[in-house]
């Protein structure tokens, strides 16, 4: 996917915009937000939960290396294939060669970030296979032809009517020529021409939201049982995934998975948690011929070397964009690329390029609620902070806006120029504005007075009135 | 950790807005610490904590006005600032400064154990439950996100805000989701605070409370600043000033008229 986070201020003015997009935010944060609170708080072990899920990353980082191959000696002994690609075109490249060998035609897809962030899709397209997302938000999405906004609900930005006419336009051909308008009866016409799709599928692609490394084993969870079908059903199944997603042991998934339905939905479990390990046995009934795993890399490595390491602890259960009124604000397609919200405005300068994404670090008020509500603890304020500065160092920022700190913090050097100076300009606008109690416009102040009045001050510096008193208690 | 010190004195750091914009906040801060029964003195070698360098990246700066208030702030048993952002970056982000340099992160670690938000001070370090005021309206009461997240400072103001007389507290709905300030965000991303502001503003105006109160001066002008601009006439005091029964004039963003 070609990274649009070089215009994020343009498209957050959009979203702003977009009364449509500001109506579906709106119910997305009282939603996610009351479920999780209600989850979290109805379960005693939650803090110490979230301890245990960063600690199990922790150690998995530091070791990550050992429980990659570990993990790939069990896939290998269970029959199955490993793949490694440091790109997401090489990646691309192993999944279309895979489709190729398999004479594929028809390609279902599991919903993944991974492979949005691969750009599967595309390549898919381009290769000439025909393919079918299977999760309901993201075959929405693939029938408008835009990219999800969030990365749990991907459609959570698409109004009901919005669905109905997409469904009545593409749906036609299917024998639905009725244009539904009901919840229940849209979801039922999505199931019935998805279960065509399922049924021919020749390859199904899905995503890993936890490599086991002792078993060799992938896990997903879905609440719509899509997962499920797109492992079993066609002859191949590729699992994408990025090389973060391994852990050690079953033990460990159950830590995390407690804590990933609660954090993204407010959800104790999944009402789908599914478990794969390699291809179908000489005595299982279904699943699949081939078994693939594509792990792609992606710049991982290169952070697990430098301060964003943390951020590879990520179980992308959303929770920080949930809780960020800028994402809030403006929706996750502002953010311009795959990841939005906080996690995003982290990885994205580190995968499309630091001087591709400069807004997104410094599109947050760093007021730490995301850090607040990560299950793995993720400082991602501290993180944010940290692009801000690799930014100032390699000035990536405004040159206007360098300037104008420069001055500040030259003042704020000199603490006798500085005093002197205020008093006289607070003395000025004191006055000019005293009456009036705001200024509504004020040079050098456009980015305050656009969108609020400026109040103004009480015309004395605090230094200047209390040196005052002090003179005349000593007379 | 309740005072151990007889007559601490006390150093107030008296944070760059209350000093340029509404010095009635730091008057209330020195009134209420020295009821509180400490010496209060004002350091002339501060300006600014430095969190405008700090939070855009440029950290030779951040560390440079950081040194200036270790060194104007060396002597004092503790240093208070009206400020949750401005104590949370002096008691937190110095020393993350200073990691690589042992002297100065000795220093930092110095300073951030002595060093408190005004109404976390009043409470957890002098004890102080029960404040002498009167203010006469209705009041809610926004929760600045440095000083919630960065310091725990949350049932503190609640608790004395409960003792002043002629009260009645309403919470606001979401007093704990930012109001679009974020320092330099607000100037940089106007479209996008202004939103965010006016949702506070609204959430504001809901609770039925004719006063809003805050520990941050930062917050206060651009809530202040987005009620004006609404036509609100909702009054708008650093909490400090009503605790120290000083919000008779002008609230911010109120003329002299």
């Amino acid at each position: 996917m070609e990274s649009k986070s070089h215009d994020f201020k343009v498209r957050s003015g959009q979203a702003l915009k977009d009364p449509f997009l500001q109506s579906a935010l709106e119910n997305l944060s009282l939603g996610f937000v009351e479920s999780r609170r209600k989850c979290a708080e109805a379960l005693p072990e939650f803090e110490a939960l979230r301890d245990l899920g960063k600690n199990i990353y922790d150690h998995t980082l530091e070791n990550l290396d050992f429980y990659l191959r570990r993990y790939e000696e069990k896939v290998i002994e269970s029959g199955g294939h490993v793949h490694w690609a440091s790109t997401p075109d090489e990646a691309c490249r192993i999944a279309t060669d895979i489709c190729d060998q398999a004479k594929a035609k028809k390609v279902i897809r599991g919903k993944s970030m991974i492979g949005e962030e691969m750009g599967i899709n595309d390549a898919l397209d381009e290769a000439g296979f025909e393919t079918t997302e299977t999760d309901l938000g993201e075959y929405i999405l693939q029938l408008a032809e835009e990219p999800p906004s969030h990365i749990v609900a991907p459609a959570i930005h698409k109004t009901k009517d919005e669905i109905s006419d997409l469904f009545q336009v593409y749906h036609a051909d299917r024998g639905f020529t009725e244009r539904q308008t009901e919840r229940t009866a849209l979801v039922q016409e999505a199931r019935q021409v998805l279960r065509e799709s399922f049924i021919s599928a020749d390859v199904g692609i899905t995503g890993a939201n936890f490599l086991i490394a002792e078993t060799g084993s992938n896990i997903i969870v879905t609440n719509e049982g899509n997962g499920d079908l797109t492992c079993t059903l066609p002859k191949v199944h590729i699992v994408t995934a990025a090389i973060d997603k391994v852990i050690p042991s079953v033990e460990d998934a159950m830590v995390l998975l407690r804590l990933l339905g609660r954090s993204a939905t407010g959800q104790e479990i999944t009402a789908y948690t599914t478990f794969t390990t390699g291809p179908k046995r000489a005595e299982d009934d279904d699943g699949p011929e081939e078994y693939h795993v594509i792990l792609l890399d992606n710049g991982r490595s290169t952070m697990l070397a430098n301060e964003f390491r943390d951020m590879l602890r990520c179980i992308r259960c959303g929770a920080c964009m949930n809780h960020c009124p800028v994402y809030g604000s403006v929706g996750g397609h502002a953010y311009g690329w795959v990841y939005p919200g906080p996690m995003g405005s982290v990885l994205t300068p580190m995968m499309v390029g630091l001087d591709k994404a400069v807004d997104l670090p410094n599109a947050c008020t760093l007021n730490g609620r995301c850090q607040d509500v990560c299950p793995v603890r993720i400082p991602l304020p501290k993180l944010l902070r940290a692009h801000r500065t690799w930014q100032h160092e390699r000035k990536f920022n405004s040159s206007v806006f360098r300037f104008g700190l420069g001055i500040w913090t030259f003042f704020a050097r000199h603490p006798n120029l500085y005093q002197f100076c205020t008093r006289i300009v607070m003395s000025v606008m004191g006055s000019l504005g005293r009456r009036k109690g705001v200024f509504n416009r004020m040079p050098f102040a456009g980015g305050w007075t656009q969108a609020r009045d400026l109040p103004t001050p009480q015309g004395k510096t605090f230094q200047a009135a209390w040196r005052a008193k002090q003179r005349e208690k000593k007379q | 950790m309740i005072n151990e010190h007889v007559n601490p004195s006390v150093g107030l750091f008296v944070t760059c807005l209350a000093d340029l914009y509404r010095p009635s906040v730091a008057f209330a801060a020195v009134k209420l610490l020295e009821d509180a029964g400490v010496t209060v003195e004002v350091p002339r070698a501060q300006t600014c904590c430095g969190q405008p360098a700090l939070n855009n990246g440029d950290l030779g700066h951040a560390r440079v006005l950081a040194m200036q208030v270790i060194d104007a702030f060396a002597e004092f048993d503790y240093v208070v600032g009206p400020s949750g952002s401005c104590m949370g970056t002096i008691k937190t982000h110095y020393v993350e400064l200073f990691e690589d340099d042992p002297e100065g992160l000795m220093k930092a670690q110095d300073l951030a154990e002595r060093s408190h938000e005004l109404i976390s001070f009043l409470t957890d370090i002098m004890g102080i439950s029960q404040i002498d005021a009167t203010y006469d309206g209705t009041v809610t009461y926004h929760d600045s996100c440095a000083g919630l997240r960065e310091l725990g400072i949350q049932e503190q103001p609640r608790r004395l805000l409960d003792g002043v007389q002629g009260i009645a507290f309403k919470e606001l709905k979401d007093s704990i989701v930012c109001c679009g300030f974020g320092g330099t965000f607000c100037v940089k991303y106007p479209e996008i605070s202004g939103k965010m502001v006016d949702d506070k503003c609204s959430r504001i105006e809901e609770s039925g409370a004719d006063t809003v109160l805050a520990g941050d001066l930062g917050c206060l002008l651009n809530i202040a600043g987005r009620l004006r601009r609404r036509g609100e006439t909702t009054r708008v005091y650093h909490i400090a000033e009503v605790l120290a029964g000083m919000a008779g004039g002008p609230s911010i963003g109120d003329g002299e008229n």
